[in-house]
């Protein structure tokens, strides 16, 4: 066998193309074969963060017996009703692009500082005993650095918070992501949405509540270091409890039985 | 000991690629606040230096010696992201929590250096064991930190309670300084000590020397004539 020039310009074009051709092949093969998994996996981790939003995991077990509780709808946010559109084919960045699905915010409208909104919305039900047990609701709104994505979770008197729980957002680790601390999202828990009046109450304060604060059931403890993105929970609580919200969706289902 | 289980093993202790070459450190620092994810880390990394060195080592032979970085860079990058994939189809809590640090793999100088000094000049089979023993003592700093920090930071091991809490009722108020990466350079500090205290030879001749205290101060000497004229 002849010795090869390994330093030739051939030998050259030759190992690098046929390298990147034969890395970028496996590679591909490889992504393919496993995609189908790995988005599984990313649904599942939703569901998971939809469920741990209302603290279910406990009371049922596993992920998927909670699933198998909750049902999945799609409102009209501004009519506040149900309508016939298959969940599965739902998705909210699709929405947000598709002309005629959104509407753009006007600055007094746009306090969670979202600028579109979108027509229709995909919220979860959990039932127990046939009654609604829970509701699970959308809300993302801007804290520091991008937009807070999460699920907030209301027991069947619609008022009293069962947990908050945010999926995706870019804040500051150790000073804004601390809104994923179990600590600070156990605080939740029992809070109530409306005063008397209808009034959304509910925010997040700069320090700690004291017990005997007036509005102790309203209140939640701010993060040190994190001031803009507790106003921006504040805000997006305030925006998508409110009338642009889903306030209307709630007062329908106080009337009527889903 | 053997010609192979001294490549194999030599990297642990003797050679670590953490605590002698200090490579690597980047991660040590990031991924060791708890020892699950730490564990993960060590095989993702073992497996790619592994595989890195055995196929960097098989084309050696054909590999143009301009354009052997950036071959090595195309196989350490393509095996990472099979890694990554494989994660985040198998482990995908765990590939959340490490994030980029498996993608910054690719980055790791011990993958690099190890694939530059050893692979490029030996045959695939001792330069997969090469790779093998250096993910192995990249492994043990890992584990070490991993579980001190997750022992004191967190009152737990794997998950399982070995000091109870003081907010469960136990005694422990848990430290979160271990939780912050800057605690892994004073425990890599320490380690290199002990490693030190018991290896002499890896104890390095000082850069500089602080001169003896003598009572006299000599002047400099005059320039003499021959230096003047030089200048």
């Amino acid at each position: 066998m002849p010795k090869i020039n390994k330093d030739s310009a051939l030998n050259i074009t030759f190992v690098g193309v046929g390298l990147c051709l034969l890395c970028s092949a496996i590679i591909s093969f490889i992504a393919i074969q496993l995609r189908s998994v790995q988005e599984n996996n990313v649904v599942l981790d939703m569901q998971k963060k939809i469920v741990s939003s209302a603290g279910l995991e406990k009371a049922y077990g596993s992920v998927e017996n909670a699933m198998s509780n909750i049902k999945t709808l799609i409102i009209d946010l501004d009519k506040g009703e149900i309508v016939d559109i298959d969940p599965d084919s739902y998705e909210l960045a699709k929405e947000l692009r598709e002309e005629g699905k959104y509407k753009f915010l006007s600055a007094e409208e746009d306090v969670a500082s979202i600028k579109k909104r979108e027509k229709y919305s995909k919220i979860y039900i959990e039932y127990k005993d046939n009654e609604i047990n829970t509701l699970i609701l959308p809300v993302r709104g801007y804290g520091l650095w991008g937009i807070l994505y999460g699920y907030l979770a209301i027991e069947g008197d619609f008022n009293t918070v069962a947990g908050l729980e945010f999926y995706e957002h870019k804040e500051t680790p150790g000073l804004g992501a601390e809104i994923d601390n179990p600590k600070w999202k156990a605080l939740w828990k029992g809070k109530k949405i409306y005063q008397e009046n209808g009034e959304v109450s509910l925010k997040v304060i700069k320090g700690s509540v004291l017990k005997t604060s007036n509005n102790f059931n309203y209140e939640i403890d701010g993060l040190s270091g994190a001031t803009l993105t507790c106003n921006g929970v504040s805000n997006l609580i305030a925006y998508w409890m409110g009338n642009d919200g889903f306030l209307n969706f709630i007062n329908n289902l106080q009337k009527v039985d889903v | 000991m053997s010609k192979y289980s001294e490549i194999l093993f030599r990297p642990v202790f003797k050679e670590n690629p953490i605590a002698l070459q200090m490579l690597g450190i980047c991660s040590a620092l990031a991924v060791t606040s708890k020892l699950y994810p730490t564990l993960i880390m060590c095989v993702a990394l073992t497996v790619t230096v592994s595989l890195s060195n055995f196929f960097i080592s098989m084309i050696r032979n054909i590999t143009p010696s301009n354009i052997r970085i950036i071959v090595q860079m195309t196989i350490i990058s393509s095996l990472v992201i099979l890694v990554d994939q494989a994660l985040k189809a198998y482990d995908y809590e765990t590939s959340k929590t490490l994030s980029v640090f498996v993608g910054l793999i690719i980055t790791n100088c011990i993958v690099m250096g190890r694939a530059e000094a050893f692979a490029m000049q030996n045959p695939p089979g001792v330069s997969f064991l090469d790779g093998f023993g250096n993910g192995l003592g990249y492994s043990v700093i890992l584990i070490i930190l991993g579980t001190i920090r997750e022992l004191f930071g967190t009152g737990t091991i794997l998950e399982y309670e070995i000091f109870p809490l003081v907010q469960n009722g136990g005694w422990y108020v848990p430290n979160n300084f271990f939780l912050l990466p800057p605690v892994s350079f004073i425990l890599i500090g320490l380690i290199i000590w002990a490693l030190r205290a018991w290896q002499k030879d890896q104890i390095e001749e000082p850069e500089f020397k602080m001169s003896q205290n003598s009572p006299e101060i000599v002047p400099n000497p005059p320039p003499t004539p021959s230096s003047k004229a030089a200048s």
